[in-house]
């Protein structure tokens, strides 16, 4: 009896705290479903009166948030895919071939991972200036094309690759180039998957970056124009919230989908690292 | 001497790694040293179109950053979140792993996805979002706190509350990780160690004391470590939710920093302030690397 007890106070617990954690975004929802003005009434009202999609039907015709939507998907895809595959070649070189040089590179590289992102960006803004790649969707994706985690993570499930499966493959004549593509790319697929969902979502989520580098509003991201919209919309809830929701949305989706990759890319990440 | 097949290897080697390295190269390394090389300089908006114009003044930005009280302010609240957020939000991603990982709980991976899911979601919608839940009148927070007789608390807009307001919602987004990197290391544990101390008669305290937290060292420095440097770029909270005030109350290292570079493009004088944010946070992991040394035994 004392154990039942136990366990249904646990559960309570464990309850209540989801409930807490769900709370904001329910309520996110929940007021972006309202009427204009319904939200700010007192007391705060948890559901709807009366749904409406008005706030979501504005957001998309006269705040033109399609093209927002456009960008950041262009981006956040754009960038995962040349992520994925620039990451996976390192990731499986410096785990697989043997060339000079790799440990102290590789060093170098873990050394980096202590150094904060924003240090370099005043610089890098100068540079893409010089570059002409300010207000270009390319500018805004550079920051998730290598990051140095995702080549630390590959590399380490990469190592689990037999050599004498590279090794009869080179005997037989095949090039490096092929032996990467058909032995290689199959077989690091589920790590690959891992580094992808997380590129997609700090490209998706990423606000100080895209913030310096795009001045021009038809570039914007949709974290970006959020925060614009914000600034001229304030008394607005119910429209900011609609908003907010449909920025939310996709990375909420893909985690509701592919959530065994965030939680096998973290777990794995930390305890063997 | 390399043989050919050693040969061949090498080069597809140094190829592979080739386009990660250039892009690191180009957009991390050669940045990162520019920053410091910045930071003795008098880069404004006229060096933009004319980097000629451009002088070395020496430490003149660090001498007026030491003199300039706003960025006392904004490193002191970046210290109160770091040392504020920072071990609260470490104590809830471990009681929360905890609570998952218990024997007797059904459906974990449910609770595990519910609560890891603030961690996916878009800082600046949540941030929004939160914006208004910590809203004086038509807030979620104070209709709560007025059913148990608490007045209502402007959360935002009290310098005494806007940073507190503010790890909480940072608490909320981020904890989901670390219970993960929790779990992972919890799951590590054998669980014969838990047996053997119930055997003799350790209590629920005392194993978590003998046997949990010594067990889980490792992942206590990684998520100290992790969290601290996270910790100390904070930006977008502030940005978002009270623009720094009141009162400069939120004002951040980065977020004075972003202001002095981009909107008053002091871009040498801002690279200062970016090169005292490296050096706190090497300074940071130091010491939490020096703290677990000696914890070991």
């Amino acid at each position: 009896m004392k154990i039942r007890g136990r366990s249904i106070a646990l559960h309570a617990m464990l309850v209540v705290a989801a409930f807490l954690a769900a709370a904001p975004l329910l309520w996110m929802v929940s007021a972006s479903l309202m009427r204009s003005g319904e939200a700010t009434t007192s007391p705060p009202p948890l559901l709807p009166h009366h749904v409406t999609f008005e706030h979501y039907r504005a957001l998309f015709t006269t705040l033109s948030l399609g093209r927002y939507v456009l960008n950041s998907v262009v981006i956040s895809l754009g960038g995962t895919l040349l992520a994925v595959l620039i990451i996976g070649m390192a990731g499986y070189s410096f785990a697989k071939l043997r060339f000079r040089g790799r440990e102290p590179v590789f060093r170098g590289l873990l050394a980096g991972m202590v150094v904060p992102a924003q240090v370099a960006m005043l610089p890098m803004f100068i540079l893409l200036r010089e570059m002409g790649l300010i207000n270009t969707l390319f500018g805004a994706m550079i920051p998730v094309l290598a990051p140095i985690y995702g080549i630390f993570l590959v590399r380490q499930f990469a190592q689990s690759i037999p050599d004498a499966l590279l090794d009869a493959a080179r005997l037989d004549g095949a090039s490096e180039l092929r032996i990467f593509r058909s032995i290689v790319l199959p077989t690091l697929a589920p790590v690959l998957a891992t580094v992808g969902v997380f590129s997609f979502l700090s490209a998706w989520n990423d606000f100080m970056w895209p913030l310096i580098v795009l001045s021009d509003d038809a570039h914007y991201t949709l974290p970006v124009a959020l925060a614009n919209l914000a600034g001229e919309h304030v008394q607005d809830v119910e429209l900011m919230m609609g908003g907010a929701a449909v920025t939310v949305l996709p990375v909420f989706l893909a985690f509701l989908f592919l959530q065994r990759y965030y939680i096998q890319g973290i777990m794995a990440g930390s305890v063997k690292g | 001497m390399m043989t050919e097949e050693e040969r061949a290897e090498s080069r597809a080697g140094w190829g592979f790694v080739t386009p990660a390295l250039v892009l690191i190269g180009i957009f991390f390394v050669i940045p990162v040293l520019a920053a410091f090389v910045l930071s003795f300089t008098d880069f404004d908006i006229y060096s933009i179109g004319d980097f000629g114009s451009t002088r070395f003044v020496g430490l003149k930005n660090y001498h007026d950053l030491f003199t300039t009280p706003l960025f006392w302010t904004s490193l002191k609240n970046t210290l109160y979140f770091v040392v504020l957020g920072g071990p609260l939000s470490v104590a809830v991603s471990l009681g929360a792993a905890i609570l998952v990982n218990a024997r007797m709980v059904r459906f974990k991976p449910f609770f595990r996805s519910a609560f890891f899911a603030p961690w996916v979601t878009t800082l600046v919608a949540v941030a929004l979002v939160w914006r208004y839940i910590y809203h004086p009148q038509y807030g979620l927070i104070n209709s709560a706190l007025s059913h148990v007789g608490i007045g209502p608390i402007d959360w935002l807009g009290d310098p005494h509350w806007a940073m507190p307001a503010i790890v909480v919602l940072s608490i909320w987004k981020n904890f989901g990780y670390n219970m993960l990197v929790f779990l992972a290391g919890l799951q590590s544990i054998p669980a014969e160690l838990y047996e053997a101390a119930a055997l003799d008669g350790a209590g629920g305290w005392q194993r978590f004391r003998q046997i949990t937290v010594p067990m889980l060292g490792p992942t206590f420095v990684f998520v100290g470590v992790v969290t601290m440097i996270a910790s100390f770029q904070i930006f977008s909270e502030p940005y978002i939710m009270t623009q720094g005030g009141p009162l400069k109350s939120t004002t951040t290292l980065v977020l004075f920093m972003y202001e002095q570079g981009f909107r008053w493009w002091r871009l040498g004088y801002s690279a200062a302030i970016a090169v005292i944010l490296f050096l706190l946070t090497l300074m940071g992991t130091a010491v939490q690397f020096r703290l677990q040394r000696r914890s070991d035994p």
